[in-house]
């Protein structure tokens, strides 16, 4: 029996877990405002909010429903758009209706959901950072430029009356924006008692972390599975001590985004993860689950290949280790042991002379899946390259270290003949395939441009590159 | 100036046909479509499927009691494909059963046999093998021929400009309940509920007044709904009059984008004359339409493409053929455009590659060439206004395109890894259905004893705020509060014998049968209020909900002179007719006057390109956008910006692949749509005192023309990868995908030549 807050009240539900939490909205309690046009996290018309305690005050995550087991909502609070109507319409919907920036109307809830997601944890009250918190979502109607001013308009109008610092949620109630029973969900919640706990899973169930992979890939077993929902990794997923960087397998690519500890010992991982998903996909979407979906192109794995991660793995009461690059063993094939999780992940931290950089190639540059990424991580000493480790991802049938390539840069000067020299080194050693992300040939060329890009970005090489190029 | 639709969308309160509440008894249809492009079928056992628990029924073409046909221009597309499949995604069974993924379950589990047959994909290739859907089409004007020897320039080249996906949110559905006897109402997703009503009422052998169809609004249509909603609703209607239960239907996304066309791909040739000064002379083109596997609207589309040739450009003498080229694909449909956007790509780069070399830039030529009042289009109808000069000079002063060409050409000399481009895009699109029968409609306007009103016409809401216009024009004729007035749904019991709500032309259209109904009402009501008043006819007008009399407010006031009028047995009814006047064509000479007027509008687009990863982005766009006197600015600026964001999408990042008749980008994370970080800044403004007697209240219609301007979204993004390498040929092939962009930059790193780069870019057929 799960029980959990949905919008203003409390709900028992007795369904199998691994059930969308989409289906349920809508077939079973009725909440059509929850709209679907993809079933696959990428248009964002299915966004609900997911609250627990956090820190004594309720947290929420914007999140994809169509993606999330209804396991993962047992003593939360799930809001939809109708949890978050009043009587009137609140501000934002008030400027959307202004700014005329709702035509058909389909993705319009979802846009609104998002929003409230951005008012809900916003930092500062800030366009550009509400711009990318609905960049989840897609409109195929307005050109998004009504829906930009409407935003712009509603934190003219609280910017100045809630002080990021208060309390933000009888802030925003206070300012019509939320509606009131917000205020008692802590209550409610707490009434519920803590969750029954479960450690292992059955050897016949899944492991669902984010389910961001399991529900794009294998939606129609999962809808009538009880599936094994593992526990969000709340207190300090990502730590350091003297030698180590620990990343839990349950840190989500948002907690590696805000991530102090990366943004200081390793920099560039903010903008880095930026360009993986949407906010509601960073929220659920793993470290584990990235790297035992095992796709050739996932960004979190080819950072991580970069950085020489050691992964540590469980089962029952035993735990085993072993270097990152030695887990994938062809395509989507991993030296993965029946029953085992991914625990955490381990990285030593670089010193102070160590440079790090991510590079990301799609279609689209936001929200789409990588036509090429690589990573690259240096140390220099003495004005030469003592130590290489690069990553690259959709250029071979598993995310791949380019050991060559770092054989190559070792004991060089970070020149742009050596970068161009390295980029033909890195073309070499790569098996690339023509599909929906690229011809083959443009993939191999990618990659070489990008380990120019490495260059470029590390040391400035743009004069030498630009001789090289116009030669 | 309002949009009531909106408030409702906000808080999720307004019903697509898949949030209407279950009726009783509700049953669920699911398709069974094929996975091979061409085959014949050699054996069919439905039976696994109907032995599935909770499976209800399951449906072939023999089971259809009427013509299994759905073709509309053209009778060649079975609802339900007998003996053969022509495209991977064409239904051949229905599955019908109490849950949707039950149903789906049921179609899977059906075994069909294919004897498979080589299929063709490539335009050229079908016209090689003379598989055309109608013969082709030929517009001349002046003397091509003798033309070329009196240019100085002459040049030719290919153009390539690929499908797109409509990619409106809500995905194809319909909801059809059983009505007493043979009866059905359907509910359906429609651009064209007459379409729905006709091709209904001949599958099921029925007549169509045994049909209701009824819309309220399509969670975006784009042209994807005009003939594409309508095998959904006959799917559904088929299985709901054979079990006599509710059944709905509502496919999936990746079904959606597997089964139903989307903008055509078209493959061009094209060659250019022009004088020592950029004066066009003369201008070729051989447009190769891909249509796919049925005619669906294809030979309208191309025909609009013909219209639309020589763009925004007065051109003396000119040759336009075009070829629709029957493939092995989903049949190919209306989108936002209709012919016009890839007829006009062709037109650019004929325009930018003799620009080329010429050696000066394309503007100089656009600029010289605009069409100017009076000047004939090939077709013979003469331009009525100067507003394509008018616009481009616009564009021009407002956004001082020559301090920004000096901007990027500054940025140009002191950059090296990123350049930056800029392009002109003048757009002139023509108002009105190029088959004139269909520029008619109607509306029927009730005001009730209280004094309130009721609209209906044949016009669909579909986001584009057509429903915000009727109630301007309404308001406005009537001289009444709006909020006395209800917009209804659309329903073919309150009007019959629609067009499509497409051709930008609904707000036009039912926006003058609206206004004539709305002026018939009135003028009853002014005879009772002269009446009562006592005074005569002509000293009576409404305003504001009050009756003036002799140029004073009078004491009666809009309720009592209603009720006052029902007592006296006035009708506060009318229904009312429009047709479009004067326009005319005759497709034996390709002469005419087929369009009420034209639409005009001009852009400039920024770009900066990453030479070093070869990806762009679109910065800035500046319009100035001819919409006559607007109905609804608001409504009218999210139709600008809302096209213009689509046409940049179909080509940048839109690319639709298919391998072997095989849709690669079925899903949103394979086909990409603008996303909100990646659309650019955009100044819409409208074109100022533009006046346009031809439609309702001195509008224009708005929905299409804005999509053209992203055709500029190419041209800026080009003119930045010259500037990196001024030393290669260009290429037109849209979509400019960043791999295209790369390709150019460098890919001689892998010794390609231009030409495999830009047909080559990748080894899918587009
Ligand atoms: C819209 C969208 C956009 C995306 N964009 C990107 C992108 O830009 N870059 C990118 O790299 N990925 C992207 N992804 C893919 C996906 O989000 C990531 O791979 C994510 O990290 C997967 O994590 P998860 O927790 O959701 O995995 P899940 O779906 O829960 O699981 C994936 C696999 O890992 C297994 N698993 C999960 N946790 C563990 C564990 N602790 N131990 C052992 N096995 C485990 C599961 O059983 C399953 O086999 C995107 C996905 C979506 C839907
Ligand atoms: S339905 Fe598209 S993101 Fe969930
Ligand atoms: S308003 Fe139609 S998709 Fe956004």
């Amino acid at each position: 029996m799960l029980r959990f807050a949905l919008n203003d009240g409390l709900v028992e539900v007795e369904a199998s877990s691994g059930l969308p939490t989409l289906d349920y909205l809508r077939d079973e309690a009725g909440l059509t405002g929850v709209k679907h046009a993809c079933r696959e996290g990428d248009c964002g018309s299915c966004v609900v909010l997911l609250g627990q305690p956090e820190n004594g005050a309720m947290r929420y995550r914007a999140v994809t429903s169509c993606l999330l087991p209804i396991g993962a909502l047992d003593r939360h609070h799930v809001v939809t758009i109708e949890g978050l109507n009043r009587r009137n319409l609140t501000p934002f919907q008030s400027a959307l209706d202004a700014e005329g920036a709702s035509q058909c109307g389909f993705c319009t809830p979802g846009f609104v959901v998002s929003f409230a997601g951005f008012l809900l944890t916003a930092e500062r009250w800030d366009e550009q950072a509400a711009i990318e918190a609905v960049a989840g979502n897609i409109c195929r109607c307005t050109g998004y430029a009504s829906i930009i001013r409407a935003m712009a308009s509603t934190l003219d109008r609280i910017r100045n009356r809630i002080d990021p610092a208060e309390p933000r949620i009888p802030a925003l109630v206070r300012k019509t924006l939320l509606p009131e029973y917000f205020l008692g969900i802590p209550d409610l919640l707490a009434n519920l008692g803590p969750a029954p706990s479960k450690k292992f899973p059955s050897p016949s169930q899944v492991m669902v972390s984010g389910g961001t992979d399991l529900y794009v890939q294998r939606l129609d077993e999962l809808v009538t599975s009880d599936v094994f929902v593992l526990p969000p990794s709340v207190e300090t997923p990502i730590r350091v001590d003297d030698i180590h960087i620990y990343l839990a397998g349950a840190a989500t690519a948002e907690d590696m985004k805000t991530s102090g500890v990366l943004a200081e010992r390793i920099g560039a991982i903010d903008r880095a993860m930026s360009l993986m998903g949407s906010l509601p996909i960073r929220h659920r979407a793993t470290i584990a689950g990235n790297i035992v979906n095992a796709s050739p192109i996932g960004d979190m794995t080819v950072i991580l290949l970069a950085l020489d991660a050691e992964i540590g793995l469980i089962v029952e009461d035993t735990r085993r280790s072993l270097p990152l690059r030695d887990f994938f063993l062809g395509y989507k094939e991993l030296d993965l042991r029946p029953g085992e999780m991914v625990e955490w992940v381990r990285i030593t931290a670089p010193g102070d002379a160590a440079v790090f950089n991510f590079e990301k190639i799609s279609k689209r540059t936001h929200l789409d899946i990588a036509s090429v990424n690589t990573a690259a991580s240096l140390r220099l000493d003495r004005g030469r390259i003592a130590h290489a480790c690069l990553a690259a991802g959709g250029v071979a049938p598993i995310p791949m270290q380019l050991p060559q390539t770092a054989d190559y840069l070792c004991g060089r000067e970070p020149t742009a003949e050596t970068a161009i020299m390295a980029a033909d080194v890195a073309r070499s050693e790569i098996t690339p395939i023509s599909d929906v992300r690229g011809s083959a040939e443009y993939k191999r060329l990618l990659l070489g441009q990008l380990i120019l890009a490495h260059f470029n970005v590390l040391f400035d090489v743009e004069e030498g590159l630009v001789k090289e190029a116009t030669a | 100036m309002s949009n009531r639709e909106i408030a409702p969308h906000t808080r999720g309160e307004s019903m697509f046909v898949g949030d209407l509440p279950d009726p009783p008894g509700l049953l669920h249809a699911a398709v069974l479509a094929s996975p091979v492009p061409h085959a014949r079928i050699v054996r069919l056992d439905t039976t696994p499927a109907a032995e599935i628990d909770g499976v209800e029924c399951v449906l072939t073409a023999a089971d259809i009691p009427g013509e299994n046909q759905i073709g509309g221009i053209v009778h060649d597309e079975p609802l339900l494909a007998e003996g053969a499949v022509h495209f991977v995604g064409q239904p051949i069974v229905v599955t019908i059963a109490d849950t949707p993924r039950r149903a789906r379950e049921a179609a899977q589990a059906i075994v069909v046999e294919y004897d498979e047959l080589p299929g063709i994909f490539d335009p050229r290739q079908a016209a090689a093998a003379g598989s055309l859907i109608v013969p082709s089409r030929t517009f001349s004007s002046g003397n091509v021929d003798e033309a070329w020897a009196s240019c100085k320039v002459v040049v030719e080249g290919h153009a390539e400009s690929g499908g797109q996906e409509h990619l409106y949110l809500e995905t194809q559905a319909a909801l059809v309940v059983p009505q007493e006897g043979r009866r059905l109402r359907i509910v359906s997703s429609t651009q064209a509920p007459t379409a729905v009503q006709r091709i209904v009422a001949r599958v099921l052998g029925l007549s169509m007044n045994d049909l209701e169809v009824d819309v309220a609004r399509l969670g975006g249509a784009f042209g994807g709904k005009e003939d594409q909603a309508t095998p959904w609703a006959a799917i559904a209607a088929l299985a709901a009059s054979i079990l006599r239960r509710p059944v709905r239907i509502t496919l999936t996304r990746g079904e959606d984008n597997r089964m139903t066309g989307k903008r055509h791909p078209y493959s061009s040739d094209f060659k250019i004359g022009l004088d020592a000064e950029g004066r066009i002379l003369a201008y070729e083109a051989t447009y190769y339409q891909n249509a796919g596997a049925a005619a669906d609207l294809s030979p309208a589309i191309l025909e609009r493409s013909l219209f639309h040739a020589t763009g925004s450009y007065f051109v003396p003498n000119v040759r336009v053929t075009g070829l629709s080229c029957r493939t092995n694909l989903p049949p190919f449909t209306a989108f936002r455009g209709f012919g016009a956007p890839q007829a006009m790509f062709v037109m650019e780069s004929a325009i930018v590659r003799a620009a080329e070399v010429m050696g000066i830039p394309p503007k100089v030529i656009q600029q010289m060439n605009l069409i100017g009042e009076g000047d004939a289009f090939p077709y013979g109808q003469r331009a009525q206004e100067g507003n394509a000069r008018r616009a481009f000079n616009e564009v021009l002063e407002r956004y001082d395109v020559a301090s920004l060409e000096n901007e990027v050409a500054e940025f140009n000399l002191s950059h090296t890894l990123v350049k930056r481009g800029i392009a002109m895009m003048p757009v002139c699109f023509g108002i009105s259905f190029t088959s004139t029968f269909l520029n008619q409609a109607a509306a029927l306007v009730h005001v009730y004893t209280d004094g309130s009103v009721s609209i209906s016409t044949g016009a669909v809401e579909m986001g584009q705020g057509v429903n915000a216009k009727m109630l301007n024009v309404a308001a406005h004729s009537l001289g009444v509060d709006p909020e006395r007035i209800i917009v209804e749904t659309t329903n073919t019991l309150r009007v019959a014998n629609t067009s499509p709500t497409a051709a930008s032309s609904g707000a036009d259209m039912n926006g003058r049968a609206t206004e004539i109904a709305c002026r018939s009402i009135i003028e009853r009501l002014r005879k009772v209020a002269a009446e009562i008043l006592d005074t005569t006819v002509d000293q009576i007008t409404i305003v504001n909900d009050r009756v003036m009399a002799d140029g004073k407010t009078s004491e009666l006031k809009w309720e009592r002179l209603v009720s006052e009028a029902y007592l006296r047995r006035v009708s506060l009814s009318t229904q009312a007719h429009y047709a479009t006047p004067k326009i005319h064509f005759d497709r034996e000479t390709e002469k005419g006057e087929p369009f009420a007027y034209h639409a005009y509008g001009s852009a400039v687009v920024e770009a900066t390109v990453d030479c070093l990863r070869g990806t762009y982005t679109i910065d800035r766009v500046g319009t100035v956008h001819d919409a006559g006197r607007s109905l609804n600015p608001l409504v009218d600026m999210g139709q600008l910006e809302g096209g213009l964001v689509q046409g940049i999408g179909w080509m940048t990042v839109e690319e639709l692949l298919f391998a072997d008749g095989r849709n690669l980008t079925d899903t949103l994370s394979t086909y990409k749509i603008p996303d909100i970080l990646g659309v650019p800044e955009i100044e819409g403004h409208f074109l100022e005192d533009a006046d346009n007697p031809n439609a309702v209240m001195h509008s224009k219609a708005i929905g299409e023309p804005p999509f053209m301007y992203g055709i500029g979204a190419y041209f800026a993004i080009l003119d930045a990868m010259k500037a990196f390498r001024p030393d290669r040929k260009t290429f037109f092939h849209a979509p400019m995908t960043p791999e295209r962009v790369l390709m150019f930059l460098h890919g001689d790193r892998l010794q390609a030549s231009t030409e495999e780069i830009a047909e080559a870019a990748t080894v899918f057929q587009r």
